[in-house]
């Protein structure tokens, strides 16, 4: 058979292809659990993460169930929506994405820990190279910050990308979402500068504009947030 | 079993004076991109060890069927497939490294190094010697990016395989991580310390200078 003819040529690739992507599919097929296990993992990790605890992958699960004890959705005006509750990857708080435009609210997740409420909302943004996201842990009186998780796609290493690194997290801890009743959320400010008007933290040396995608993640993400936690500060104040 | 002097200089060739990265100068942008820490090192060299020897081997059992004209595009969509499939199954089992090499994995199918070798070595050779082409090139590549990985961990983090090593003794001493080592620019400079030490021990290696 003459292998240089144009019929051989795309009865060749047409094979090729289809061959190629059954071998795909199924791959896919077999695995696509697993990874959807590690992702939905990972998450927990995340959450459990902004309540200060590092637990490894394998006690996530565990861990997760054992102080996530609510999990919903919230509207506009911060007032839950009827059917939304539970706390399993299934349910709509764990699968909404925020920033989804169809989702039916934003997902909040309450968590017990010591005996009080811990509200967990989460975010995202964009740093220098990609999106950058995070977990928020509030007290129940919608201000104080009790711990903090950050992520980011593909931030500079060493520069950008230790916004994911403890030291980081834990400047914000204790620190207030309002001052004097007003949502100011908290400011990522150079480190050695102050910021007069709102409660702050260091950024990073050499990742300024990584420092800036945080600072205006907690203005804008946590800021949909605002009728939610203005609720929680005056009911509980 | 031994290998004939001809397989083994295919096999071990690569290695050392026909090594890609320090002697041919291919595949360079990975090597910076993923070497900061030791552990995502060893696993994207890993990786192009598999691509790269299966890759040869199903291009060489093809090699006689394969239309002239769009063998550069078979090529393609085998490795393609090859590096989607260990993406995959690093996703379902080595979630957290998946997550360090980021797009690395997917940008295998562009290092230089595996359509090189599946142009100039499988197109023209049986099935094992392939293999062997390979897995030789894959781990030529694969010890340049550890060294790199190990030095730029020890000095760079202080750590290895993300175990603290440098002792706090030391720190307390002031010493202190060189946050250099976590750029790219410092892994260019590391693998010019190798070819140098490399070209120093290969003088045949060396260019000729006026």
């Amino acid at each position: 058979m003459n292998r240089e003819s144009s019929g051989y040529t795309i009865i060749y690739a047409s094979v090729m292809v289809i061959v190629v992507a059954l071998g795909l599919a199924f791959t896919h097929q077999v695995l696509n659990e697993r990874q959807i296990a590690n992702e939905n993992t990972d998450k927990m990790q995340q959450i459990l993460r902004s309540l200060n605890l590092d637990v490894s992958a394998a006690e996530a699960q565990t861990k997760y169930t054992e102080l996530i004890k609510n999990a919903y959705l919230i509207n506009d005006e911060g007032v839950k929506v009827e059917g939304t509750e539970g706390i399993t990857p299934n349910d709509p708080a764990f699968s909404t994405e925020l920033g989804d435009p169809q989702a039916a609210g934003l997902p909040v997740y309450e968590a017990e820990v010591d005996g009080s409420t811990k509200y967990i909302i989460p975010m995202n943004g964009a740093g220098l190279w990609g999106p950058i996201w995070g977990y928020l842990a509030i007290e129940s009186d919608g201000s104080a910050i009790y711990g903090a998780e950050f992520g980011h796609a593909g931030e500079t290493p060493g520069l950008g990308a230790e916004i994911d690194t403890a030291p980081f997290r834990n400047q914000f801890r204790e620190k207030n979402l309002f001052r004097n009743d007003e949502f100011t959320s908290v400011a990522v400010v150079k480190p050695g500068q102050a910021n007069s008007r709102r409660d702050y933290v260091d950024g990073i040396s050499g990742g300024t504009i990584t420092s800036k995608g945080v600072d205006n993640m907690l203005l804008t993400s946590v800021g949909r947030y605002k009728s939610f936690l203005m609720n929680l500060h005056t009911a509980n104040q | 079993m031994a290998l004939s002097s001809k397989t083994k200089a295919v096999l071990l060739g690569p290695l050392n004076k026909n090594n890609p990265v320090i002697v041919q100068v291919l595949g360079i942008c990975s090597a910076l991109a993923v070497t900061s820490k030791l552990e995502p090192s060893i696993v994207m060299a890993i990786a192009v060890v598999l691509v790269t020897a299966f890759a040869n081997v199903i291009i060489s059992l093809l090699r006689k069927t394969i239309p002239n004209r769009i063998r550069i595009i078979v090529q393609l969509v085998v490795v393609a497939a090859l590096v989607t499939i260990v993406s995959e199954v690093l996703k379902a089992f080595a979630y957290d490294v998946n997550k360090q090499l980021s797009v690395f994995v997917g940008l295998i199918v562009t290092n230089c190094i595996l359509m090189g070798r599946l142009e100039a070595f499988a197109l023209g050779n049986g099935p094992w010697p392939s293999f062997l082409d390979g897995i030789g090139n894959g781990l030529g590549y694969g010890w340049i990016l550890v060294v790199v990985g190990f030095f730029r961990e020890l000095l760079g983090s202080g750590a290895l395989l993300g175990h603290q090593v440098i002792p706090q003794a030391l720190y307390d001493a002031g010493y202190e991580n060189n946050g250099l080592m976590m750029l790219a620019p410092m892994a260019i400079l590391l693998v010019a310390c190798i070819i140098w030490v490399h070209r120093s021990k290969n003088k045949e290696l060396q260019e000729e200078t006026n």
